[in-house]
C-alpha cells in the first residue's frame, strides 16, 4: 500500500498534535485510537494515550454518559502527557461534540459526521438546535461530512446490511485521520484481517472503509478544503520498542521480579474492583509464568491468599483499589507482624468510599503509608509513567523478598489504562536478586535477624526441623516465642521501624529530574503526574524561571537524602491529585514549609495548571477543565 | 499431580506437643482436643514438616503454638483464605485450620461459606462451645435462644445457626461431628476428615468450663448420651437408645424424620446420600443429635485443578503484539 501521494515537503508541519476520538460506546473509538496509536508508532513518533470511557456498561446510545473517547498525543517532541486541550477533535455523534468540545482549543478542528446530527440525536445530547447550523462552533474549524453515507457507498460492494455498513464508521474517519498526518494503513489493514479472520467479507468492508476515508483527505486536499501535516520522528534511544500500559508493565515486571528472585510461584490473589481488575485479567493467561491467579469471595480473603502463599515460600500478590485496600488493612498488619514478603498493588481512584470509581486520584498515599492500627511501618513506592510500572513491580519484588515486609505500589486509574511507547527489555540485562530460604536448622529461631538488613529468614513450612509458629501475637526478640513483656515490645517497634527504615540505604538516592539541584523553587511529585510536571518544569525554565523537578518514586521510607535536597530550595510546591498528602509529609518529616498544590477533580493536572502556578498565579479558578471536558 | 503419602511411624503424640506451655483455662474442652489431634497424628504417622495448623482469633485459634508441627496464628477469621494461599503455593503441605463458632461462623462465615464450596484440600476443625470465651462470655452464632450472657442480659433472641447444616449448604463433601470428651470417636472422625481428599469439615461439641460450662449436658451426659445421640456408620442402621432399642425412619408421606422402634424399616446411614446428611445434621433434641461422619462424597479438590506452569520465555511475552525497531 503507498503512503499518500502527497510530497511531505508540501505538508505543514507540527511538533506535537493531540487528536480526540470521541463517541458512542458502540461507535470502536477505543479500537480506532489503538490503531491510530500503533501506525503512529511505527512512523516514529513518540505518543502518549489516554481512554476515557464511561463508567456505565451499556450507556443508551446517543446520550451523553455513553461517549467513549480516547486521546493520543503524538509528536517529535515534548510528548509527556496525553495532552492538554485538543488539536482535532472527531466528534461520530451530537452527544460526543457536546461533552468534548470543551477541551478543543481556540481555532482547532473538529470533523463530525453530519448524517448523526440528525433531530433524536441532537435531543439526546441536550441541543435545542443543530450546532452545525448556528455560529455557536464559530471559533473552530468545522469539517462537516457525511461519514455514515460516505462509508455506506465505500462498502456496499461487499453486500453488508445498513447495521453492519455504519460499524465500519470508525475505520473511515481512522484512514480520513490517517492521511491528515501521512501515517501508513499497513499494521491497521494486517489488523482487521487478523480480527476478521473468520468474516472475511467484514474484513474487506472495513479495509474498504479505511481506504476510502484516506482517498476522500487526498482528493479534499486536492480542492483545497484539508491540509496535511507532517509529524517529525521522535529522537528516542536506538532497540525495540512497544506499546505498554501500567497494567501491563506491572504485571510483567512482577514476573520479571519473580525470576529475579529464583521464585517458582506467584499466587495472585484479587477481587473485581474498578479499576484494578485489568491486573487480575492480565495475569490470569500468564499462567505459564508460574502465576496462579485467584479470584478470592472478598478483598480480605485476596489478601489472606496472598499471604498465606508467602508464608508457604511463593510470592504473594494482591490488587485493588482504595476501598478494596481499607478492607485489607488488618491482614497488612499481620503481614507486617510476621514479616513476611507480599507485594500489594493500590490503583487508586477518586473517594472517599465509593467516590468516582473511573476517575484517576493519589489520594491513598496516607493509607498506604500511615494507615493501619498501632505503628506498622512498611515500603510504600509509586511508579512515574506506564513504563516505569514494570521497573517498579521489580523493585517492590527485590525490597519485599529482602526486607521480609509488604510493599505497597500506588498506582492509579490514569496509570492503569494510559499506554506509551516502552523500549523493550531482554530478560537476560533485568536484575538479579536470588532470594534464600533458611534450611538449616543450628541456631534457628524464626525471628532471628539479619545483622544488615534486620530481616528474619523465610523459610518454606516442609522443611525439616525448622517447624516453627507464627503469628499476631508479640513475639519475643530472642526467641520468636509469644511475649507480653513490655521492654521486648518496644525492642520489637524499634526493630520493625529500623528495618523499613534502613531500606533507604539501600535505593537510589533522589536526583533531580530536570533543572538544578538548588536554587528558587523545587516542585516535587510523585506518581502518575510526573509527564504534566517535568513539562511544566520544562517550559518554566524556558522562561528563564529559576525551578526544578524532583520527583519521589520512594515514599516510604524516603530516599535518604531528600530532606536535605529540598532545604537547598527556597520554596517547594507540591502539586499533587489529592488534598494535599506528600505535602504533609515533607512537611513532618523535614520541617520544610512545602507548599500545597492540589487537584482533586477526578482528571490528571495539566500543563498549562502547573505552569501557571509555577509563575506564581493563583490556582486555576475551579471551573478550569483538564483533560476529558464534562464528560459524565 | 499424584499425591505422595510420607509417614513418620516413629513418633509418639507427646512428640506433636510443642515446647510451649498450654495456656487454655483448666478444664477447658480444648485440652482434650488436643489431646486427640495429637493421638490422631501419631496413630497416621504425619511428618511435622509437612504440617501447618492455621487459626484465626478466639481460645481454639491458640492451637498451633501447641503443636511442634508448623503454624500460623492469623486474623480472626480468614484463617480459610490463609490456608488456601498455603495449598495454592504448595499443595503436598497436610494443611489444618483450627477454628472456633465465632470465628469460623460469625466473622470468619463469609470464608468458611467459599472456602467448602471450593473444596480445598484443608482439614477444617471448628470448636463448637456456643460462646466467645476469649472476649468474656458474650453469645455466638451458635448460642441457643435465650442464652444470658454479658451481652444478652434478657437473654439471646437470636436463632442459632447449625455448623454442619451450613456446611452442607456451602457445598462441603465431607462433615462430620463429634464431642471433645468422647475421645476414641473423636480420634477416629479426626482420622476419617484426614483421609478425606478436599475440604473436610468438623465440628466439635466442646465444653467453655468458664462461660458456658455444661451446655451439652443434655447431649453428652452420661446418662442421657444413649438416647440424646445417634452414632451414625456409613451401612448401617440409624438406631439408637441404651439398647439400640429406637430407629430413626422417614416418616410416611414427609421428607422428615420419625424416631420408632427398631425395626427393619429404620433407616440404613449412607454417607454419600446429601439429602440424608442434611435430615441428620438438623436433627436437635428431642431428636437425637447424629454424631460421626454425616457426609462423605470425594470430588477433585481445588488446589488439583489449578494449572500453572513455569518456564515461558519473558522475553517472547514481552515481545508478543506490535513491536517496533528504532535504529540509531
Amino acid at each position: 500500500m503507498a503512503t499518500s501521494t502527497v510530497p511531505r515537503s508540501q505538508r505543514e508541519t507540527r511538533d506535537s498534535v493531540v487528536i480526540r476520538f470521541a463517541g458512542d460506546s458502540g461507535d470502536g473509538m477505543q479500537v480506532t485510537g489503538a490503531q491510530f496509536t500503533l501506525e503512529t508508532a511505527l512512523a516514529g513518533s513518540d505518543f502518549s494515550t489516554f481512554p476515557d470511557f464511561p463508567a456505565e456498561i451499556r450507556a443508551p446510545t446517543g446520550t451523553t454518559f455513553g461517549v467513549s473517547a480516547f486521546q493520543i498525543h503524538f509528536g517529535g517532541t515534548d510528548v509527556m502527557t496525553p495532552g492538554d486541550a485538543v488539536d482535532v477533535l472527531v466528534a461520530m455523534n451530537p452527544a460526543a461534540l457536546t461533552v468534548e468540545v470543551s477541551d478543543l482549543k481556540v481555532g482547532g478542528t473538529v470533523i463530525v459526521d453530519t448524517d448523526a446530527f440528525n433531530e433524536r440525536n441532537l435531543k439526546k445530547a441536550g441541543y435545542a438546535k443543530n450546532p452545525l447550523e448556528d455560529d455557536s462552533l464559530a471559533k473552530y474549524q468545522v469539517l462537516k461530512f457525511d461519514i455514515t453515507k460516505l462509508t455506506a457507498d465505500a462498502v456496499k460492494p461487499h453486500g453488508l446490511s445498513s447495521r453492519e455498513a455504519h460499524l465500519c464508521r470508525n475505520m473511515w474517519a481512522l484512514g480520513l485521520l490517517l492521511w491528515m498526518y501521512g501515517y501508513e494503513r499497513t499494521a491497521t489493514v494486517e489488523w482487521l484481517k487478523r480480527k476478521f479472520a473468520k468474516k472475511p467479507i467484514i474484513a474487506d468492508a472495513n479495509v474498504a472503509a479505511l481506504n476510502a476515508g484516506h482517498a476522500f483527505g487526498e482528493t479534499a486536499e486536492m480542492t483545497e478544503h484539508m491540509v496535511g501535516y507532517v509529524v517529525p520522528k521522535a529522537a528516542v534511544e536506538a532497540g525495540r520498542y512497544r506499546t505498554v500500559s501500567g497494567t501491563e508493565g506491572l504485571a510483567w515486571g512482577l514476573i520479571a521480579g519473580l525470576r529475579a528472585a529464583g521464585i517458582e510461584k506467584m499466587v495472585f490473589a484479587g477481587y473485581p474492583i474498578t479499576p484494578a481488575s485489568a491486573l487480575l485479567h492480565t495475569l490470569a493467561n500468564l499462567r505459564a509464568y508460574g502465576v496462579v491467579t485467584f479470584q478470592a469471595e472478598d478483598e480480605i480473603a485476596a489478601i489472606g491468599a496472598a499471604l498465606g502463599a508467602s508464608y508457604a515460600g511463593s510470592l504473594g500478590v494482591t490488587s485493588s483499589s482504595g476501598p478494596g485496600i481499607a478492607l485489607k488493612t488488618e491482614m497488612l498488619g499481620l503481614a507486617i507482624a510476621t514479616e513476611l514478603p507480599l507485594i500489594v498493588v493500590d490503583s487508586q481512584r477518586a473517594g472517599p468510599s465509593t467516590g468516582m470509581p473511573t476517575k484517576a486520584e493519589q489520594s491513598d498515599l496516607f493509607q498506604a503509608v500511615l494507615g493501619r492500627n498501632a505503628d506498622a511501618p512498611l515500603a510504600v513506592l509509586a511508579p512515574v509513567s506506564t513504563a516505569d510500572c514494570f521497573d517498579i513491580a521489580i523493585e517492590a519484588v527485590r525490597l519485599a523478598t529482602k526486607y521480609m515486609t509488604p510493599v505497597i505500589i500506588l498506582s492509579d486509574g490514569y496509570l492503569a489504562h494510559a499506554a506509551e511507547p516502552w523500549r523493550i527489555p531482554r530478560e537476560a540485562d533485568l536484575p538479579r536478586f536470588p532470594v534464600t530460604y533458611r534450611t538449616e536448622p543450628e541456631g534457628f529461631h524464626p525471628f532471628l535477624r539479619d545483622a544488615e538488613t534486620l530481616a528474619r529468614p523465610w523459610v518454606k513450612p516442609g522443611t525439616p526441623e525448622l517447624e516453627h509458629r507464627i503469628g499476631g501475637l508479640e513475639r519475643d526478640y530472642d526467641s520468636g516465642h509469644i511475649s507480653y513483656d513490655p521492654d521486648n515490645h518496644a525492642r520489637m517497634t524499634g526493630a520493625r521501624a529500623d528495618k523499613i527504615a534502613g531500606i533507604a540505604n539501600d535505593i537510589p538516592l533522589q536526583s533531580v529530574s530536570l533543572g538544578d539541584d538548588h536554587g528558587n523553587l523545587a516542585v516535587v511529585g510523585w506518581g502518575s503526574t510526573f509527564g504534566a510536571i517535568h513539562q511544566a518544569v520544562k517550559l518554566a525554565r524556558d522562561e528563564g524561571l529559576d525551578v526544578a523537578h524532583i520527583h519521589v518514586r520512594y515514599l516510604s521510607p524516603f530516599p535518604r537524602n531528600l530532606g536535605e535536597l529540598l532545604k537547598r530550595y527556597d520554596r517547594v510546591l507540591v502539586p499533587e491529585m489529592n488534598n494535599g498528602q506528600l505535602v504533609k509529609l515533607l512537611r513532618a518529616e523535614y520541617l520544610i514549609d512545602a507548599v500545597s498544590f492540589p487537584k482533586v477533580t477526578g482528571k490528571p493536572f495539566r500543563v498549562t495548571d502547573i505552569v501557571q502556578r509555577i509563575r506564581g498565579g493563583a490556582p486555576p479558578p475551579p471551573e478550569a477543565k483538564g483533560f476529558g471536558g464534562d464528560a459524565g | 499431580m499424584t499425591v505422595t503419602t510420607i509417614t513418620d511411624a516413629q513418633l509418639a503424640p507427646k512428640d506433636y506437643a510443642s515446647d510451649q506451655e498450654v495456656r487454655w483455662c483448666p478444664g477447658c474442652g480444648d485440652y482434650a482436643i488436643l489431646k486427640a489431634v495429637q493421638k490422631a497424628c501419631a496413630d497416621m504417622g504425619l511428618v511435622r514438616e509437612r504440617t501447618v495448623f492455621v487459626s484465626g482469633i478466639g481460645c481454639a485459634a491458640r492451637f498451633p503454638y501447641y503443636m511442634s508441627t508448623y503454624g500460623f496464628h492469623t486474623v480472626h477469621g480468614r484463617a480459610p483464605a490463609i490456608a488456601t494461599g498455603i495449598k495454592l503455593a504448595n499443595p503436598e503441605l497436610d494443611v489444618w485450620v483450627m477454628t472456633g463458632d465465632g470465628d469460623g461462623l460469625s466473622i470468619g462465615g463469609n470464608h468458611m461459606l467459599h472456602v467448602l464450596r471450593r473444596n480445598v484440600d484443608l482439614n477444617i476443625i471448628l470448636f463448637n462451645n456456643e460462646i466467645y470465651g476469649l472476649t468474656k462470655g458474650q453469645y455466638s452464632p451458635t448460642s441457643r435462644r435465650g442464652t444470658r450472657s454479658p451481652s444478652t442480659p434478657l437473654g439471646s433472641i437470636e436463632n442459632p445457626v447449625s455448623a454442619c447444616a451450613f456446611a452442607l449448604g456451602a457445598g462441603a463433601r465431607f462433615v462430620a461431628r463429634s464431642i471433645d470428651t468422647q475421645q476414641a470417636h473423636l480420634i477416629a472422625t479426626l482420622k476419617r476428615a484426614h483421609a478425606h481428599q478436599g475440604a473436610s469439615f468438623v465440628e466439635i461439641l466442646q465444653n467453655c468450663v468458664v462461660f458456658n460450662d455444661a451446655v451439652f449436658e443434655n447431649i453428652t451426659g452420661k446418662e442421657v448420651a444413649p438416647d440424646a445421640q445417634v452414632l451414625v456408620e456409613h451401612g448401617k442402621p440409624l438406631l439408637f437408645g441404651k439398647n439400640k432399642e429406637k430407629g430413626l425412619r422417614l416418616k410416611p408421606g414427609t421428607l422428615e424424620l420419625e424416631i420408632v422402634p427398631a425395626a427393619p424399616d429404620v433407616l440404613v446411614h449412607d454417607e454419600t446420600n446429601r439429602p440424608l446428611a442434611q435430615l441428620l445434621a438438623a436433627l436437635e433434641p428431642p431428636f437425637p443429635v447424629a454424631m460421626g461422619v454425616l457426609y462423605c462424597n470425594p470430588a477433585t479438590s481445588y488446589e488439583r485443578e489449578v494449572v500453572v506452569e513455569t518456564g515461558g520465555n519473558l522475553d517472547a511475552l514481552l515481545n508478543s503484539e506490535r513491536t517496533w525497531e528504532v535504529v540509531p
